[in-house]
Parts: structure tokens; C-alpha cells; sequence
């Protein structure tokens, strides 16, 4: 699958909210894209990754 | 030959400033009318303070002085790709700040429209900063894209404060497509500039409905006091603070000359004349 433009390879079937901590992101920063489509926080747990997903994770950073 | 504009008969028709009035009796002060300003309405969100910071390019460390020092109760931010090893700069921002997110990096208004709803899905607020670019030499907004943009965000009940070109027509065309405010530049983003667009952006001023604030360019503290005189709503800046020797002092810099501008506007600037002097001391009496 994808994830913030790299090409990433999933080992087993995840959640959007067990990629999430298993990569050390923290939940409440950030804001992700699945598909085109934002998942909100609370259907994290039910959005499923496959081997076709594009997957976009942002936060804010500094900027004018 | 082009006749001197300045003739005897010009100063004489020339009228004096009126006499204070001096009511109160002798070893009393005068009495001062108390100004009450209004607050800053965004979106029907009021604000005390009509100082917009940008969040960064200074260590993460230096922002709550910053935004301590300013006065502020808006800063702005961006959205890119999270890196999970990156520290958060809302971890950095005080509590009851409201956040206003960018859309920078987009280059449509469909882009806009996606960055400002991932904002969104952070910050769980409705504001969002509208700015739409093509070329990273001048960093121009592009009116047309941002007008479209204005429109789509505000039907979704986005507070949107759009950055903008200063070009009257579209300002009022941001307006008719929902702005809660407009944010003309007063020169190129960072480049401490100033007001440059001065002429226009009193157009804009002199013709809205909406607040109308300054965003980039705005280069010193005497040029936000300019913007305020001028009866800017509000001044934005990032670059003149974050590049600073001190950036916490200079951010209180320039939360004063903001906050001597907008007294000044409101108190009302004298008239200006142009081609001779209008004496300030009597013209009779004189010991010759």
C-alpha cells in the first residue's frame, strides 16, 4: 500500500488506528486520508488497510 | 510654467484647526473621552486582540513567550505530511489560542478545499486561512482559485479568511462569496517589505464589509501601526518576528504600535494638507 507518498507493505491486515500506533504516531495530531476520503477519529478503528490503499497522515506544523 | 501653488490668498482661505474646547474648570484636567473599540469579529467569533501571529520558524520553545508577548489569540499554521518523529507545534501553543490553519501548498481550490478539511479533522475548529499558489519565487495568491475556494469552504461552514491579492474587485467578490474576512498582502510573503500596496488596500478598506486584514509583506512594527491608522482590522505577520534578535520583545513591539494605530484611527487623523504650513500658533498679536 501507500502511506504519505512511500510504498509500504502491509504483514497482515490492519486498522487505520493500529497503523497508527504501531508506527508511533500519535492519534490526536494527526488527521488521515484513506482513499481520497478522510476517516474520522472515531471510524479509525473500523477503516481496514489492504494492499491497494492510499493512505494520507498529516499534522500541522509551523507556518505563516 | 506651472503657477506656485501657494499664494497669499490660498493660506488665507486655508481653515484653521478648531480651538479645543475647554470646558473644565481651571487646575482640572480635561476631561478624555474614553474610546470603546469594538472587538474583532470573525465569523461571529469575537477577539480582543487584532494581532494574527504565524507560528513559527523560531524554535518551537520561543512560542509561548511569543504569543505571550503579542498579545495574540490567533496563530496560524500549516498541514503536511506527519512525520512520526516530529514534535507537534500545538504541543507548543497555549491553551484558548484559536488555531487558524493554511492551505498552503495547494494549488487549486479542490486543494485548498482537502487541506482545509484535514485542518479541520485536527483542530476540530472552522477556521481556515485560504491561500492558493502557483511559483514559489513570489508567492502570489491567485485570486481567481481563492475566490472559488472561498466559496466551496463557506457553504461548508468553514470561517474563511482568504489571502489575497489586494485587487479591490476581487475583494469584494471574496465577500459576496462568503469570506468572513480578507487578508490582502501588503507585499511579497517575507520579504519585510511593507505596506507596498498601500493604495489598494485603502480601496478594500474603504469599501468593506467584512474585516479587512494585513497579511505579509508587513516588515516592522511602524508599518503594522501604518496599516492600523489606515483602518486595517487587523494586522497578520510571521517573518518580521520570527526573524528578530529577540522574538518574544519584538512580538510585543509590535502589539503596541497595533494597538497605537488602531487608537489612532479611531480617535480620527487630522486632515492633511499639502503645499504650506497651517500655523499653530495665533496669527495676530505679533511684536512688529
Amino acid at each position: 500500500m501507500q502511506v504519505n507518498g512511500e510504498q509500504v507493505t502491509l504483514e497482515k491486515p490492519l486498522s487505520v488506528s493500529d497503523y497508527l500506533a504501531e508506527h508511533g504516531y500519535r492519534a490526536e495530531r494527526v488527521a488521515v486520508e484513506l482513499n481520497g476520503a478522510i476517516v474520522p477519529r472515531g471510524k479509525r478503528e473500523e477503516a481496514m488497510l489492504d494492499d491497494r490503499s492510499v493512505m494520507e497522515i498529516v499534522q500541522f506544523v509551523q507556518g505563516g | 510654467m506651472i503657477p506656485n501653488p501657494v499664494t497669499e490668498e490660498s493660506v488665507a482661505n486655508t481653515p484653521l484647526p478648531p480651538q479645543p474646547e475647554v470646558t473644565n474648570p481651571v487646575g482640572t484636567a480635561a476631561p478624555v473621552t474614553p474610546v470603546v473599540d469594538k472587538p474583532l469579529n470573525l465569523g461571529g467569533h469575537e477577539f480582543e486582540s487584532r494581532f494574527i501571529l504565524g507560528s513559527g520558524r523560531y524554535d518551537l520553545n520561543l512560542i509561548k513567550a511569543t504569543v505571550e508577548h503579542a498579545g495574540t489569540q490567533i496563530v496560524t499554521m500549516a498541514l503536511r505530511r506527519a512525520q512520526t518523529t516530529e514534535n507537534s507545534v500545538l504541543d507548543y501553543i497555549p491553551e484558548g489560542i484559536t488555531l487558524l490553519p493554511n492551505t498552503s501548498g495547494a494549488r487549486n481550490a479542490e486543494e485548498a478545499v482537502r487541506i482545509a478539511r484535514l485542518a479541520r479533522e485536527v483542530c476540530q475548529t472552522d477556521f481556515v486561512k485560504v491561500e492558493i499558489e502557483h511559483e514559489t519565487k513570489y508567492l502570489l495568491p491567485d485570486n481567481a482559485e481563492t475566490i472559488r475556494a472561498t466559496e466551496m469552504l463557506a457553504k461548508e461552514g468553514f470561517v474563511v479568511m482568504p489571502y489575497m491579492f489586494p485587487d479591490p474587485i476581487a475583494a469584494r467578490q471574496l465577500e459576496e462569496a462568503g469570506a468572513a474576512a480578507v487578508m490582502p498582502l501588503g507585499s511579497l510573503i517575507g520579504s519585510n517589505m511593507g505596506l507596498r500596496m498601500r493604495d489598494f488596500i485603502q480601496i478594500i478598506i474603504a469599501n468593506a464589509n467584512v474585516p479587512v486584514i494585513i497579511d505579509a509583506g508587513i516588515g516592522r512594527p511602524s508599518q503594522a501601526c501604518e496599516a492600523m491608522e489606515m483602518g486595517a482590522d487587523a494586522v497578520m505577520a510571521y517573518t518580521a518576528v520570527a526573524s528578530a534578535g529577540n522574538i518574544p520583545l519584538m512580538a510585543k513591539a509590535f502589539k503596541d504600535a497595533i494597538a497605537a494605530g488602531r487608537a489612532a484611527y479611531l480617535s480620527g487623523l487630522g486632515k492633511v494638507t499639502e503645499g504650506h504650513a497651517v500655523p499653530s500658533s495665533p496669527t495676530t498679536g505679533y511684536l512688529h
